[in-house]
């Protein structure tokens, strides 16, 4: 059995169940899409697929060499699976099934698997657009579940909700933030219970949190909490605000964390750091023309990639926002992007995966890979291979 | 269907008394679990003990689903999947298939035993579902009626179709039905069959500025009183009769008002029930709403735009005999977008399965206004 590597930063963040190789929630352990592994392959072969029901695009995430997704099925969407996949040999591990007992309604583009779950190491935490939340072992072993339309009634979007899940320590962010009664919770990842819950601005909001290690007072991670308004800096022990960004946010795309930057989808794309007395923060730059649509912006090799509307690739410098390169891909793009060393991997609606060299004065698509079905999820990067799922696939590309 | 007023904790001991008391004690424990989180901690003990059993526990686990909230049949049923995946080739097929022809139990769970059936006997369950065109679980009801809408399709029947339509609940397979009976040249009432409410008394516009109308409590939420005139945003307002011949019960209430923004109306209706019973509002809406049945407050929602669909919201109520009053609040917003432009609800009333149930004083439903033709040029 190969060795599993631990990484040293990460390790700092996350539970020490997590390894080098694990992509345990949306856009990897950093929250921004880049893995540290440095064996993807630039040309991605399918190495397998399996069969997945109704819908979904929620990302995979993995455990050592465990996949887990999500998908709802019948004809209301009402059936919610969680599966477990032996990520070598593309074969179920375990299922299980859910009843939802919320409302299952959502645009016919997106669905009601549409949140990432995320894991702890030993744990999967998986919610759905219906509100319902469950948390199991890794044998599948069910542990506590929610149903947080039975808590909150209105807690819901008729278009329906995908922010994904976060875990820090002991709690697990919820955030299920809607026109009528948004709401994020910090829930006991022991026991499935509130330690806090806070009233979020009143409106639909698809934005995922992120980490932000050593942003508050005394070091603490802290977490940046999305929406129209802005970024709420939250202690997530208590939910309590440490600092705001009130410059407005987009509510599609989601913030990127750099070290210790946090690049905010808002009036553009603007630049944040927060002091090291943990008080405020400190704006660095803000580019108005960098505007991120659906997709969230990457970092790869110390840059920045945000990919707009129009397809335009755009490779940013850290330090002032300066546009370094452009190139045009193929597009539109639902899912947010992957990166890998020097390389960068996006999929389009249409199933066609990108894959970029940023390396260069200029960006340059190396290599293409056509799965042939509509994506609209993130990928996930783990043990030298991306992981892609459609409604009705999980392909494993190396 | 009328349920069996068993007492399903009593029930379940009995049937967990061959398997022992541990197992009784366990589904007590999960069958506890309630809001916030409550009796997590212990529903995991009890679950972890209660999937260790054989086979033989699926059927009991199913059981206990019977009045079970929906948070306790969740535990129930991950606990059946843990075991059944355990033991695919020794399901107890006779007791399933026994507690899958006892209609009194949840219609979920029966599924379920429907589905372990057809997992280890798809030949038996091919059988089984050819007799639950009627059933109460909607899951089986929709497998029987799509086995007759495909032999209705390669039969080229109408009198299947017209079998299907009558049993199917689900929109796609009622569509697909109705469509094809309108081909043939046979009417279809679609609006008697969902049971959508077509015949209304409005009052409006009232003020919505700001969205601050979905809070203010205007006179029809004190009185209903139909020769009443009230003070509305522009002026005198009083109710009006609305009906409307949407094949999907659409009541559009820019119809009577204009396309208005940041207006404020009330639709009422009276159903007139032949018992006191369970029932549901069914409601689709786009806009912010607020519902009371008899002067109690149902539900409400503050969101505007953001899609509708029919049955968009389930409503559970209790109906009495005798006239029901139905008030419904509708709030348009500041909206200048094309697609915000509906001020327009869907509503029924039906039983779990999705059942029609029409009022006695139901009206005829109303005929579509014939297409205005143009004059001919010359």
């Amino acid at each position: 059995m190969k060795t599993r590597k631990t990484l040293i930063v990460p390790l700092l963040l996350l539970p020490i169940a997590i390894m080098a190789e694990d992509w345990p929630c949306f856009r990897g352990p950093e929250g921004n899409g880049f893995s540290v592994e440095n064996k993807i392959p630039t040309e991605l072969k399918k190495a397998w697929k399996i069969a997945l029901p109704g819908r979904g695009l929620s990302s995979p995430i993995t455990i050592g060499n465990m996949v887990f997704v999500t998908a709802s099925s019948g004809s209301i969407q009402d059936r919610l699976h969680v599966f477990c996949f032996d990520g070598n040999k593309g074969s179920t591990l375990w299922e299980r099934q859910f009843w939802s007992t919320g409302r299952t309604m959502a645009h016919k583009k997106t669905n009601i698997a549409a949140p990432t779950p995320v894991s702890d190491g030993r744990y999967i935490y998986a919610l759905f657009s219906c509100n319902d939340l469950v948390c199991l072992d890794l044998k599948g072993n069910l542990r506590w579940l929610r149903g947080l339309t039975r808590d909150y009634p209105n807690a819901s979007n008729s278009l329906g909700m995908a922010s994904s899940l976060l875990v820090t320590g002991k709690t697990l962010i919820v955030q299920i933030e809607n026109d009528s009664q948004p709401l994020a919770i910090g829930i006991d990842t022991n026991n499935g219970k509130n330690r806090w819950k806070l009233s979020r601005p009143k409106s639909a909001n698809w934005t995922t949190a992120n980490l932000l290690p050593g942003a508050g007072k005394g070091g603490k991670t802290l977490v940046a909490l999305q929406s129209k308004d802005g970024i709420h800096a939250i202690n997530p022990a208590n939910g309590k605000t440490e600092w705001a960004y009130e410059g407005g946010a987009s509510t599609i795309p989601s913030s990127t964390r750099m070290g210790k930057v946090l690049l905010v989808p808002s009036k553009g794309l603007t630049a944040i750091q927060p002091r090291h007395d943990g008080s405020t923060y400190t704006q660095l730059w803000r580019v108005s023309k960098l505007r991120p649509a659906t997709a969230s912006p990457t970092v790869a090799n110390g840059k920045i990639y945000n990919v707009n509307g129009a397809g335009v690739l755009s490779c940013i410098s850290p330090d002032e926002g300066k546009t370094l390169w452009q190139l045009r891909l193929k597009g539109p793009f639902s899912g947010s992007p992957v990166a890998a060393g020097k390389h960068l991997y996006y999929f389009n609606e249409a199933g066609l995966g990108q894959v970029i060299d940023s390396s260069g004065k200029e960006g340059k698509i190396v290599s293409k890979v056509d799965l042939g079905e509509t994506i609209l999820s993130t990928p996930a990067i783990s043990n030298g291979a991306l992981f892609v799922r459609s409604d009705e696939h999980l392909w494993k590309l190396n | 269907m009328k349920r069996h007023k068993l007492p399903h904790l009593l029930a379940i001991t009995t049937l967990c008394s061959f398997l022992g008391a541990d197992t009784a004690s366990s589904i007590r424990e999960i069958r506890s679990v309630d809001a916030e989180g409550r009796g997590n901690e212990s529903a995991a003990e009890a679950w972890s003990k209660i999937t260790k059993g054989d086979a033989n526990t699926i059927p009991v686990l199913l059981a206990a689903m019977d009045d079970a909230n929906v948070l306790a049949a969740n535990w129930l049923r991950s606990a059946v999947d843990t075991i059944a995946q355990r033991n695919t080739k020794s399901l107890p097929i006779a007791e399933l298939e026994e507690f899958l022809s006892n209609r009194n139990h949840n219609p979920k769970a029966r599924r379920l035993a429907y589905e372990l059936i057809a997992r280890s006997k798809p030949a038996l369950a091919k059988k089984l579902i050819k007799n639950m065109l009627n059933d109460p679980s909607v899951e089986l009801r929709r497998e029987a009626v799509q086995g007759i809408l495909d032999r209705a399709q390669k039969e080229d029947s109408t009198n299947l179709y017209e079998t299907a339509l009558n049993a199917a609940r689900d929109i796609d397979q009622i569509d697909e039905a109705k469509n094809a009976l309108t081909e043939a040249g046979i009417k279809v009432d679609l609006p008697l069959h969902f049971g959508f409410l077509m015949h209304w008394k409005v009052v409006g516009p009232f003020d919505n500025t700001g969205r601050k109308g979905f809070a203010t409590i205007y006179p029809p939420e004190n009185e209903i009183n139909f020769a009443k005139s009230y003070t509305g945003k522009k002026g005198t307002v009083k109710w009006s009769n609305l009906k409307t011949a949407d094949t999907y019960g659409m009541v559009d209430i820019n119809e009577p008002y204009g396309h208005l923004k940041e207006v404020v109306a009330y639709a009422h209706h009276t159903f007139e029930s032949n018992d006191a019973r369970k029932a549901e509002i069914r409601l689709g809406c786009k806009n912010a709403w607020k519902i009371w049945l008899n002067g109690s407050l149902v539900f409400e929602r503050d969101e505007y735009h953001r899609g509708m669909r029919i049955d968009q919201y389930t409503l559970p109520i209790e109906i009495q005999k005798g006239k029901n009053q139905l008030l419904i609040k509708l709030c348009q917003n500041e909206q200048k977008e094309s697609w915000t432009d509906q001020w327009q609800f869907q509503l029924r009333i039906c039983d779990s399965s999705g059942t029609a149930i029409l009022a006695k004083n139901r009206l005829p439903t109303p005929q579509p206004k014939a297409p205005t033709r143009r004059p001919k040029r010359g």
